[in-house]
């Protein structure tokens, strides 16, 4: 028997066990888990980040000028130590900031780009489709582009507080709620159908590749 | 010292990587900004690491309850660590990929990270099946809404789905559900994904503003 499938099999059980309640051996399977993920990841980074963007950065194995921009992030990231300590761990803050401002800069201008204006630029198109050849309209994609049009105005107008949601605007939020509400059933339909396929994932493993009952 | 140096600094950098967008030849600074935090991530990693060592050390020195569990955490990370660190059963030399195939590393990462990752989130179809009976109690008007549209979405990736509005002809081909579930993620839930993502892009720019500015302090903590 293929010990690593064993292995593989017996943790996959473990964690299952948990459907009949909190036990001792799923326990133990969350605490390997725990563990050997956080081992994994620290190795990860370690040669991905530490050896390959930095150490291989400031010292190419080619021989090359290195770049000794990146000290700058190896001191950064030596101040994060300092949080270790009662006494001057403010100074921790130091490398913190230096990530939150920069991912703020970053994230303003990439952010508006990709999820306004470009959302917006996508939106702003010909409510009524027409055939190129024929001239005539396109009834379907007509109707999609107004069912868009329509929805991305009113859950807009949802998201807009500063207003009392009466009336008109009350109205309109109203039928943004519903086609807020499109966006999450078709979300919900999505995890249940991915948490399903890797269900049917490992059901397939335990018993095609472990157990063999199945071709 | 203690909060106006780092507000300073998420001022200048937050300040600069906005007008870099701008002069052509600081274009890339973004993108070395990113390098700067691949490497910063090691270090706060280590501390995350450092940090479990210790609660699950102080856990059995004080031989808390279930200290057991951190016996089993401690060593399957000390494991890993070493595994990788020595590059054990590494099918090339030192000099070798750390995850290549073979190598005890990658071995513990595909007989036992991935099954017990994938398996943690099976296991939530049994608790989204129990979701799914409290969302689909159509209560009223807007859980209605979400329960068709999933279950729309749900029986139009299926062959059952297909199957059940076979029937419907050609000319009304738009109303067999696999149809109408593409139609749905095209227009109303594309039209709701937009809404969302424009509001995202709005609310991303105002809170960045008021990180810059230093308005939006939390991220600082207490002044100890």
């Amino acid at each position: 028997m293929d010990i690593s499938n064993f292995l593989a099999a017996v943790l996959t059980l473990g964690i299952f066990s948990f459907l009949y309640k909190d036990n001792p051996v799923y326990r133990a399977c969350e605490a390997i888990f725990v563990g050997v993920s956080a081992g994994y990841w620290a190795i990860v980074f370690f040669f991905d980040n530490l050896q390959k963007k930095f150490w291989e950065g400031v010292f190419p194995p080619d021989g090359s000028a290195g770049d000794h921009l990146l000290w700058f992030g190896a001191i950064l990231g030596v101040l994060m130590l300092f949080r270790l300590s009662s006494k001057i761990g403010w100074i921790a803050r130091w490398p913190l900031a230096f990530i939150v401002g920069a991912t703020a800069g970053l994230y303003m201008i990439t952010y508006f780009v990709s999820n306004a204006m470009n959302q917006v630029a996508d939106t702003m198109l010909s409510l009524i489709v027409v055939n190129d050849v024929t001239g005539s309209i396109i009834w379907t994609q007509t109707i999609g582009a107004l069912v868009v049009a329509v929805g991305v105005i009113s859950g807009l107008v949802y998201f807009f507080f500063s207003k009392e949601h009466k009336g008109v605007f009350g109205a309109t939020a109203k039928v943004g709620i519903w086609f807020l509400m499109i966006t999450f059933g078709a979300s919900f339909g999505y995890t249940v159908m991915s948490r399903m396929s890797l269900l049917i994932g490992r059901m397939s493993f335990l018993f095609r590749d472990w157990l063999g009952l199945i071709g | 010292m203690r909060r106006q140096v780092p507000l300073f600094i998420t001022f200048f950098v937050g300040t600069l990587l906005i007008v870099s967008v701008f002069i052509p030849p600081m274009e890339n600074l973004g993108e070395d900004f990113t390098l700067f935090f691949d490497i910063i991530a090691v270090f706060a990693f280590f501390l995350g690491g450092g940090n479990l060592l210790r609660v699950h050390l102080t856990k059995l020195y004080r031989k808390s309850p279930d200290w057991g569990f951190s016996v089993v955490t401690v060593v399957g990370f000390f494991l890993m660590l070493a595994a990788g660190l020595f590059k054990i059963g590494n099918p090339g030399d030192i000099s070798a990929s750390v995850t290549a195939e073979g190598s005890m590393f990658q071995t513990m990462f595909n007989n036992v990270v991935l099954p017990l990752q994938s398996t943690m989130y099976a296991l939530l179809a049994f608790f989204i099946a129990s979701a799914s009976y409290r969302a689909f109690r159509a209560k009223n008007r807007e859980a209605t809404i979400l329960l068709v549209a999933a279950f729309i979405i749900l029986l139009g990736r299926t062959p059952f789905g297909m199957m059940l509005t076979a029937w419907i002809p050609d000319s009304w081909s738009v109303l067999q559900v696999p149809n109408l579930a593409i139609w749905i993620m095209n227009s109303p839930n594309l039209a709701g994904q937009r809404a969302i993502l424009i509001g995202i892009g709005l609310g991303v720019v105002s809170m960045s503003l008021r990180i810059i500015l230093g308005i939006e302090r939390t991220y600082l903590g207490d002044d100890r």
